[in-house]
Formats: structure tokens, C-alpha cells, sequence
């Protein structure tokens, strides 16, 4: 459906003026004046249905999840690819286009239909995100970040809760943000400090502060997660609650400049005592760290599969230069390592594709191993796909390090992948101690 | 009032195309297939004519292998009520196909049959006018607005013809081919995907339709553009005036 866009209409009208039976040649002209009209930084015009390895980019994949998949990439080549560039530079946060994704049906993708969530499953998300990420890592990361937020209200939230929140935020006339991380408790997130004392009215009390917390200042709801019980242990003293933006005692800190992830904002949050009335509390006392992890099990696949978009986007960019940049009197990709180097990225997505995959369907299930599976895919995944991008980086020679190609945004994008919802080393204690609970 | 409407199978407009060695044809295996886009254009248009309370029923429908249902399934995405699909291996020609709608547009009593002006693949650009003729109906080919009057009598198609624009008024029914401004496609949302699923595709055949698809036209041979050459640089204005006149003739 790329032809929608401008460029296409301006390539179709001049295909007109074109003899009839040069149909695929108008085609092409229009493709080419796309990447004229949108610049070198924009490359999706020309990587609309090539696949970035030679795998099948479907196969194993359902009737349906195909479907989703052509809406998702259809959407990320018209609606991100082009702007991402622009977006990333002036550190832009599109909400009307998240919006506008909301409308698709990409707001509450896993949530129940009754509130206006799409009602499927984990596997047919992970297929979703990545090919909404192929057109733009960060806004799809704020986007997957988002639905988290809506599984945390749809699984935990109650009655009042899904009214008054869910189903505003599944069509995304509110926009929400997660807040676990704080400035003193980011892997060791059970030591958090926020508090949130009880009053007699059954309110509580809101201090503390959040960081590095994606959408801040933007967002309308802060899932927030604070310490209601101090004597208990750790974990078992944390509640979750509801948050709004505008209520007395939350502030923002300065937007956070970043290596990337630029087109969603980032900043600290600030409560002083914010009350909170009771019915903004998500599930019991005590259970939200519980609460947080089970969020974070999803939110690992959907970060893994931003990578596995980005990385698709940089491996298909790095096609493109290696085949027509020549040196040496050949094209790149005439020479050995490059190939060698081609044919190892391709290798290394599809892995990452597999395992993604394979967790989202083990939480689809609620088999034991989902937690493992979920940090195996997270941690080889955002690793792998961080590689990929790097790689192909370096195959654009010194185009590579400017902003006029997309393959330097790829890098910075995915870089974080292997910092949060859960570093890549914290990834690696949840995979030992649940080997641990499963001792030979 | 029912609207037909016309979804072709074709290969990705964006698809790189791969022209057989023996000069028979592309190749259309492991090639991205979607809707033409003239196609999508005629379903947003008659979707949105049904959401404007003026049609009651769009009916999809797609000529071709098995694998074009999956085109009625994006059309009833988009907003389609229900399909037809004609199976058939066979290669089918405008023709062909134009017979194969008089035979459904006699069963199933359209008021408009809303067709892409042309398909990306052959660019015939013949269905819609051989259709009218056959059913001795008005026509209103390379519509870039369709405006169909409250009592359903009659219908404006503004026609992008080379010098500008052509504004008909049109008696219904009638056969409307879309150009490419008449309207921009929506994207089918994942609950209409999902509620597509459940809407009725009925399969008939060209013989059920008594239509002989024997091609009328042999192709010859089939083969790709000439690559472009490279230029050259030349030293003066006069060199270049002496080019354009002795050598490329357009001076």
C-alpha cells in the first residue's frame, strides 16, 4: 500500500504519461522518486517486500498473524519509515500517529475486546511489534511499553479501573508510562524507595521519584509501583497503583538526552505526596512487584522483537548500499567477507526471530518455563540484533556513521534493548535460578 | 443498492519482477502477491459508499486460483460484506473476465460495478469499458470522484482524462473504474481482519458461469526493459545541441 504516499502519486501521475505496457516501469519510477522526495536517510521505499534473510519471514505463522502482519508492515512503511529520521532528529514523539496505530487495533493488542483491546495473544504481538519496529524502533518500543500498561490494568485492574483507564488507554486517548525504575533501584528493582503510606480514608500517599521512565510528561497514566508495607520483606511490601498526570504533587524532571530512543520522551517523575485514592490501587497490597514481573515477562519479548524489527531494517540497509556501492572496481557485496558477513546477520535474526517467537508462545501457553524463555529470547535477542545492526553499520564504510543513512539510528536504537526491562546480566540471573529451581 | 466490486490478484507493486528465461511470462512463484492497488482503490470507494448509507452490500469479487482469496479476505477487511470468487487455474483475459461479471452482475442485480481502471500486472485497462458494453450500461472509467445521487438514479464521475478533468452525469447502473486520486485505501484494522473470517466467500466456476475463458489473445513473448546505459559528459553546449539533433532526434 506504499503508493498511498505522496511520492507514489507523483511516481503514478508520471507513470500516466507512460506507455501502457511499461507498467512495472512506472512502478519503479516512483519508487525511485520516493527515495528522491524523502532523502537517502529514508530507505523503506525500495525494501517494501524484500525479506532481510533467506528465511521465510512467515513461514510457521498462521493464516491470521500473516494478516496482522501485512496491516503492521503496511502502517511502518507509510506511516514511521519516513518520518523516522526526522522524528529521531527533532526528538519528536508522534502521538498522533500512535494514535492512529491505536485505531488499527495496536493499542491493546493482548487485552480483552471488552474494553476495547484486540483480544490476542502474546505470539501474534511478537509478530506485530516487529514489523511495526521494521519502520521505527522507539516508537514501537513506547508503543510495546504502552500495552504492557494495558495488560498490567486488563489482568490486575478492576471493574472501575478497565472503565475509567483501560478502555481510554486501548484507543489511546490516554497515554500511559511504567514506573518501576528509580534512581537508586534499577537491577535490584525489589529494593525500590517510593512510598505509599495508608491513610485512615483508605487513600494513600505518594513519595518518591521514578526514572528513566519512557513517555513521562506526555503520558496521561503512570502505572506506578511503591512501597505500601516497609517492615515486610523486599518484595512482598510493594503495591501497584494508578497514577495520574495532572493530580497535585507529580512533576517532571528534564527531558533525559539520549544516545537514541529519541522519538518517545524520557524523565524522571517526581511524587510528593500525591494522594492516591483507593480505588487506584491495582490488585492487593503486596502484590506488586508480582504484578511488575509478570508485565516485564511480556515486555522482555516485545523489546526482543523491536530488535528483531530493527535489525531486519538495518540488514536490508546494508543490502542495498553493499550491492550498489563499488570498490575496487566491484560491488561490496561481490567480495567474500561481505557476504561472509551478510550471510552470518542473516543467520543471527533468524535465530533471534525463532526464540522470540518460541517464548511469546510459551506465555501464550502460562507454561512454567516462560519467564526463562522469555529472558533467553530477551537477553539473545537484543544482543544479537545489536550485533546485526553494528555489523551492518560497519559494511557502509565511513556513510555508515552519518546521519544520512539509517544504519547509525538502527545502532543507537537498539543499544538499550540490552539495558532495560531488565538488563541483559539481570537476564542471566533469572535464567540460572530458574535452572536452578529445575536442578538434574 | 448492491455495489460488485472487482479485486485482481497481482504481484506486489513493489515486488521485483523476474521475467522467465524462455520469454513465457514472469515468474509468479515466491513472489509477494497482494490487491492492485486501482483495485483497493474501487473497495475504499465502495466501502464508503455503504458507510454514506447509499449502498446496502459490497460484494467482492475475485477471478483466479485458490490463492485469490486471500484478495476478497483483504477487500471483506476493509469493509466488504461478502465474496465471490471464480476458481480457475486458467489464464484469464479482460475478456474473459468482463463475461464472467455480465453472468454475476445478471445474478447478483448491482447497481454499480466499481473496477481498478487497470491491473498493475498486464495493464490492460479493458474490463470495465468491454463490461459496460456487454451489459449496455453507462460507463464512467478513470473516476477520480464518484458522487451518486440521493435517489440512487443517477451518478457524477469526475473522469481524469489527459487534458483535465471530464465531468459526466451518468444513469444508472453503471460500470466505474477508479483512477488513482479518487480516494486513499484504509488499512484494515485487526478486529475487521479477525470479523473477515467469518464472512461468506461463495465459489462458482467459469463453466457455472457458461463462460468459454479460452484466451483470445496469444502472447509472443515476454521480456524486461532494456537496462538503462550510462551517459556521458559532453564539453559544450554545441556538442550537446549536436546530440540532441543527430543523435537522439528530438531536435
Amino acid at each position: 500500500m506504499l503508493w498511498r504516499k505522496e511520492g507514489w502519486r507523483l511516481g503514478a501521475a508520471v507513470g500516466r504519461a507512460l506507455l501502457p505496457n511499461q507498467g512495472q516501469g512506472w512502478k519503479k519510477t516512483s519508487a525511485a522518486l520516493c527515495s528522491v522526495v524523502r532523502g537517502a536517510a529514508s530507505y523503506a521505499a525500495s525494501y517494501s517486500t524484500s525479506s532481510s534473510s533467506a528465511c521465510h519471514e512467515t513461514f510457521g505463522l498462521t493464516e491470521m498473524q500473516v494478516e496482522f502482519r501485512e496491516v503492521a508492515r503496511s502502517f511502518a512503511l507509510n506511516e514511521l519509515a519516513p518520518h523516522s529520521a526526522k522524528w529521531d532528529e527533532t526528538k519528536h514523539f508522534p502521538v498522533d500517529t500512535l494514535k492512529q496505530a491505536a485505531e488499527l487495533g495496536f493499542g491493546g493488542i493482548y487485552c480483552q475486546e471488552e474494553y476495547g483491546g484486540t483480544g490476542l495473544g502474546r505470539e501474534d504481538a511478537a509478530v506485530i511489534f516487529e514489523a511495526l519496529a521494521y519502520g521505527d524502533i522507539s516508537f514501537t518500543a513506547y508503543l510495546t511499553i504502552h500495552n504492557m500498561n494495558c495488560f498490567v490494568l486488563d489482568t490486575f485492574g478492576t471493574q472501575q479501573q478497565k472503565e475509567k483507564y483501560l478502555q481510554r488507554m486501548t484507543c489511546m486517548e490516554l497515554l500511559s508510562s511504567y514506573c518501576l525504575t528509580e534512581p537508586n533501584s534499577g537491577s535490584d528493582a525489589a529494593s525500590l524507595e517510593t512510598s505509599a503510606v495508608k491513610q485512615e480514608d483508605g487513600s494513600y500517599v505518594l513519595n518518591g521519584a521514578k526514572a528513566f521512565i519512557s513517555g513521562a510528561g506526555t503520558s496521561d497514566v503512570y502505572i506506578v509501583m511503591a512501597r505500601t508495607d516497609p517492615g515486610a520483606d523486599k518484595a512482598k511490601g510493594i503495591t501497584c497503583f494508578v497514577v495520574e498526570k495532572d493530580q497535585e504533587g507529580v512533576s517532571f524532571g528534564k527531558p533525559e538526552k539520549k544516545l537514541g530512543w529519541n522519538s518517545q520522551p524520557t524523565c524522571v517523575v517526581s511524587f510528593d505526596d500525591v494522594v492516591v485514592p483507593a480505588e487506584n490501587r491495582v490488585g492487593e497490597e503486596g502484590e506488586g512487584f508480582k504484578i511488575a514481573m509478570m508485565g516485564l515477562d511480556g515486555g522482555r519479548i516485545n523489546i526482543a522483537t523491536c530488535s528483531v524489527g530493527g535489525a531486519a531494517f538495518a540488514l536490508d540497509s546494508a543490502r542495498e548500499y553493499t550491492s550498489s556501492r563499488k570498490q575496487f572496481g566491484k560491488p561490496l557485496d561481490k567480495f567474500q567477507n561481505t557476504q561472509f558477513k551478510l550471510a552470518d546477520c542473516a543467520t543471527s535474526l533468524a535465530a533471534s526471530r525463532l526464540m522470540v517467537r518460541r517464548a511469546a508462545r510459551a506465555l501464550d501457553a502460562k507454561i512454567a518455563s516462560a519467564t526463562a524463555e522469555c529472558a533467553m529470547a530477551k537477553r539473545f535477542a537484543t544482543d544479537s540484533c545489536f550485533d546485526i545492526a553494528n555489523t551492518c553499520l560497519q559494511l557502509h564504510g565511513g556513510y555508515g556513521y552519518l546521519m544520512d543513512y539509517p544504519a547509525e539510528r538502527i545502532v543507537r536504537d537498539l543499544r538499550v534493548h540490552s539495558i532495560l526491562e531488565g538488563t541483559n546480566e539481570i537476564m542471566r540471573v533469572i535464567i540460572a535460578r530458574e535452572m536452578d529451581r529445575q536442578k538434574v | 443498492m448492491r455495489v460488485l466490486v472487482g479485486v485482481k490478484r497481482v504481484i506486489d507493486y513493489a515486488a521485483k519482477i523476474r521475467v522467465k528465461p524462455d520469454g513465457s511470462g514472469v515468474d509468479k512463484a515466491n513472489v509477494k502477491m497482494s490487491m492492485n492497488p486501482f483495485c483497493e482503490i474501487a473497495v475504499e470507494e465502495a466501502v464508503s459508499l455503504k458507510e454514506k448509507g447509499l449502498a446496502k452490500e459490497v460484494v467482492a469479487v475475485s477471478m483466479g486460483p485458490q490463492a485469490s482469496q486471500d484478495t476478497i479476505r483483504t477487500a471483506l477487511a476493509m469493509g466488504a460484506d461478502r465474496g465471490i470468487h471464480v476458481v480457475t487455474d486458467k489464464e484469464l483475459q479482460p475478456l474473459a473476465v468482463a463475461n464472467m461479471f455480465k453472468s454475476l452482475v445478471e445474478k447478483e442485480d448491482p447497481k454499480i460495478v466499481l473496477l481498478g481502471k487497470q491491473a498493475i500486472d498486464d495493464d490492460c485497462n479493458q474490463t470495465g469499458q468491454i463490461l459496460a458494453a456487454k451489459l449496455n450500461w453507462s460507463q464512467g472509467t478513470f473516476a477520480s470522484s464518484v458522487v451518486v445521487g440521493d435517489d440512487q438514479e443517477k451518478v457524477v464521475v469526475t473522469r481524469e482524462v489527459d487534458d483535465g478533468l471530464e465531468t459526466v452525469s451518468l444513469k444508472l447502473p453503471a460500470v466505474i473504474t477508479t483512477d488513482l486520486r479518487l480516494n486513499e485505501p484504509r488499512y484494515a484494522t485487526l478486529p475487521n481482519i479477525m470479523k473477515a473470517k467469518k464472512k461468506k466467500i461463495d465459489k462458482v466456476t467459469p463453466e457455472d458461469l457458461g463462460v468459454d475463458v479460452t484466451p483470445q489473445i496469444e502472447v509472443l513473448h515476454v521480456k524486461e526493459p532494456e537496462a538503462r546505459s550510462g551517459g556521458v559528459v559532453v564539453e559544450s553546449v554545441d556538442e550537446l545541441v549536436d546530440k540532441l539533433k543527430n543523435e537522439a532526434g528530438v531536435l
